[in-house]
């Protein structure tokens, strides 16, 4: 008896290693190689044509702290975030909270907010970019104003926002239903009886009830707005007078790791990135503990 | 009467936000068929276009190989999906059911890719790749996607979520761990396979920088990068680039009016990769 168990566990250990090992060696060439390789390539300085890289410590990281271009960029990526991800989160937890009871068209509805999401950012940026243009645009020239939507340094970002919030409700929005159905149905019926209107059963029932949904929808939604790169590349030309004011950290990346092949500065911008990012996480996982309820 | 005002109020909000999530689109299928002329014009703004402009369509897949695009796009598509599968519903069931030394540890490797901002791996991968002279290549889009540190997580979940009893009948029918897998558990996780394909089916055709920087050629490269050349290019021709983006995005429109509840499911379990 004992015999036979040691050889399902022997056997449990190398099927075990059999299946996991195309998928772990996959992520080790993949990325663990890689995000070791490119921590280490942040303290090289590149070399010019096959001159090979030079060893400079910690002197590209110097340099990203006293680099307004790098400070600016990040800023720009915060703004964005600021805007998008507490309005994608609020507008889409309305929207399924309103959708979440029986109502003629349901699907339709849904269908139609989630649209956004299976369509390239890249077509997205040019539909948007050629409404928000100044002359011939359909939202000026449907409310008859005159804005500068994406060439106006001080509002540009926050229209490429509105871009991103558009396309991530519905998204938001179906994270948030699946979260709804767990809460119970008599609560409602309690506060109802009790004389709760709907935006106070809103307060004091809902949002707590699913306020774990929320947190993940939150901590998800940050770490990708910090990583907004798509819609920013495809509004902004290089001589629109608002690419100071809207480019963001990874777009900074992708422009001196591929554009200006200095990929040691790319990469110490990179990984600024995933220390800001980190950050923003413990941040939150540090403060959920005031507002998440977990049954 | 309160719960009919409150209906209509709700019907009202629900028909004014889908109004704005579709305007885009109209926009892009009316500029497509207009004349640059009509686009150009604000005395009167043209809503509508006068005749419906379909040699834009001829001109836009003249100037750009849209059959090619399509290809490339669907190639690296169906290469990620099969990869993604094989490799995430093997070690998933690996990492759910079987107990083996050094499994957590390898399990936090996974969690670890999934934490990540993927920008962190891209310099080193495109180096390999180059090394490997895999640019412009289809080989070099499906790359960074042969194995799925998402795929595997998913798979897990799914078959943590099967019962017990399953396994242990096949067991004691005689069952070896391959056979069990292959022939009882595996089939079991069906709509999560299916939840994984969509899901790497829309990341990787949203996906812009990784086919920018491997396939800078047009004949080698994506839908997504193709139309952020042609972006650059075309300034001003708004006819022929929203030609442009509604042809590269009604095929996948009309797949996911198809199989809305599947994708729109799929998706909702990426848990915010997207």
């Amino acid at each position: 008896m004992k015999n036979k168990v040691t050889s399902r566990e022997r056997s449990e250990f190398i099927w075990g290693w059999i299946f996991i090992l195309p998928t772990m060696l996959g992520l080790f060439i993949l990325n663990i190689y890689p995000m070791i390789d490119t921590v280490r390539q942040s303290f090289y300085k590149t070399g010019d044509f096959g001159k090979g890289n030079i060893f400079v410590g910690l002197k590209n990281y110097e340099k990203v702290m006293g680099d307004t271009e790098v400070w600016q960029a990040l800023w720009n990526t915060i703004k964005y975030a600021i805007v998008e991800v507490p309005a994608s989160i609020v507008i889409a937890l309305l929207l399924a909270v309103l959708l979440n009871k029986k109502l003629k068209g349901r699907e339709v509805f849904r269908t139609i907010l989630f649209l956004p999401m299976v369509v390239a950012p890249a077509a997205i940026a040019m539909v948007w970019k050629w409404l928000y243009n100044s002359n011939f645009g359909l939202i000026n020239n449907l409310f008859h104003i005159k804005v500068n939507w994406i060439s106006d340094p001080n509002i540009a970002i926050f229209s490429i926002a509105v871009i991103g919030i558009w396309s991530v409700i519905g998204y938001n929005m179906v994270l948030f239903l699946a979260g709804l159905q767990e809460v119970p149905h008599d609560y409602y019926e309690a506060a109802s009886l009790d004389g709760a209107n709907g935006w106070q059963q809103l307060i004091h029932i809902t949002i707590p009830l699913i306020s774990p949904t929320i947190f993940f929808v939150l901590v998800t939604r940050i770490i990708a707005a910090m990583q907004v790169f798509d819609l920013i590349y495809m509004m902004i030309d290089l001589n629109n007078p608002a690419w100071k004011k809207t480019e963001s950290l990874v777009f900074l990346f992708y422009k001196y790791s591929f554009e200006q092949s200095k990929k040691g500065y790319g990469a110490t911008v990179v990984v600024v990135l995933l220390a800001v990012i980190m950050l923003l996480t413990v941040l939150q996982l540090i403060g959920q503990r005031k507002w998440v309820h977990y049954e | 009467m309160k719960k009919t005002v409150s209906y209509v109020f709700i019907y009202i909000v629900l028909v004014l936000i889908s109004i704005t999530m579709l305007v885009p689109f109209v926009w892009m299928v009316l500029t497509a068929f207009k004349t640059t002329a009509e686009t150009m014009q604000i005395d009167p703004f043209v809503l509508v276009p006068h005749v419906w402009q379909t040699q834009n369509f001829s001109n836009v897949i003249k100037a750009v190989d849209f059959a090619r695009l399509y290809a490339n796009t669907l190639g690296m598509i169906f290469l990620r999906i099969v990869f993604a599968i094989v490799t995430a519903t093997l070690s998933g069931y690996a990492f759910a059911r079987l107990n083996f030394k050094g499994k957590n540890l390898m399990f936090a490797v996974v969690l670890i890719q999934m934490m990540v901002p993927v920008q962190i791996f891209i310099i080193p991968q495109y180096v390999m790749v180059s090394k490997l002279h895999m640019t412009n290549s289809i080989m070099g889009l499906v790359f960074p996607g042969v194995v799925s540190a998402f795929g595997t997580f998913l798979m897990r979940q799914a078959f943590l979520q099967l019962p017990h009893d399953l396994e242990e009948a096949a067991r004691l029918d005689g069952c070896n761990i391959p056979q069990t897998f292959f022939h009882i558990m595996a089939p079991l996780t069906r709509s999560s396979m299916v939840a994984l394909g969509i899901f790497t089916a829309v990341f990787a055709y949203k996906d812009l920088m990784w086919p920018m920087i491997v396939c800078p050629d047009n004949r080698a490269t994506t839908l997504a990068s193709a139309l952020a050349k042609m972006n650059a290019q075309y300034q001003q021709k708004y006819p022929e680039l929203m030609m442009a983006a509604l042809i590269s995005c009604v095929p996948m429109i009309v797949i996911y009016i198809i199989f809305q509840k599947q994708f729109i499911e799929g998706i909702a379990t990426s848990g915010g990769k997207l």
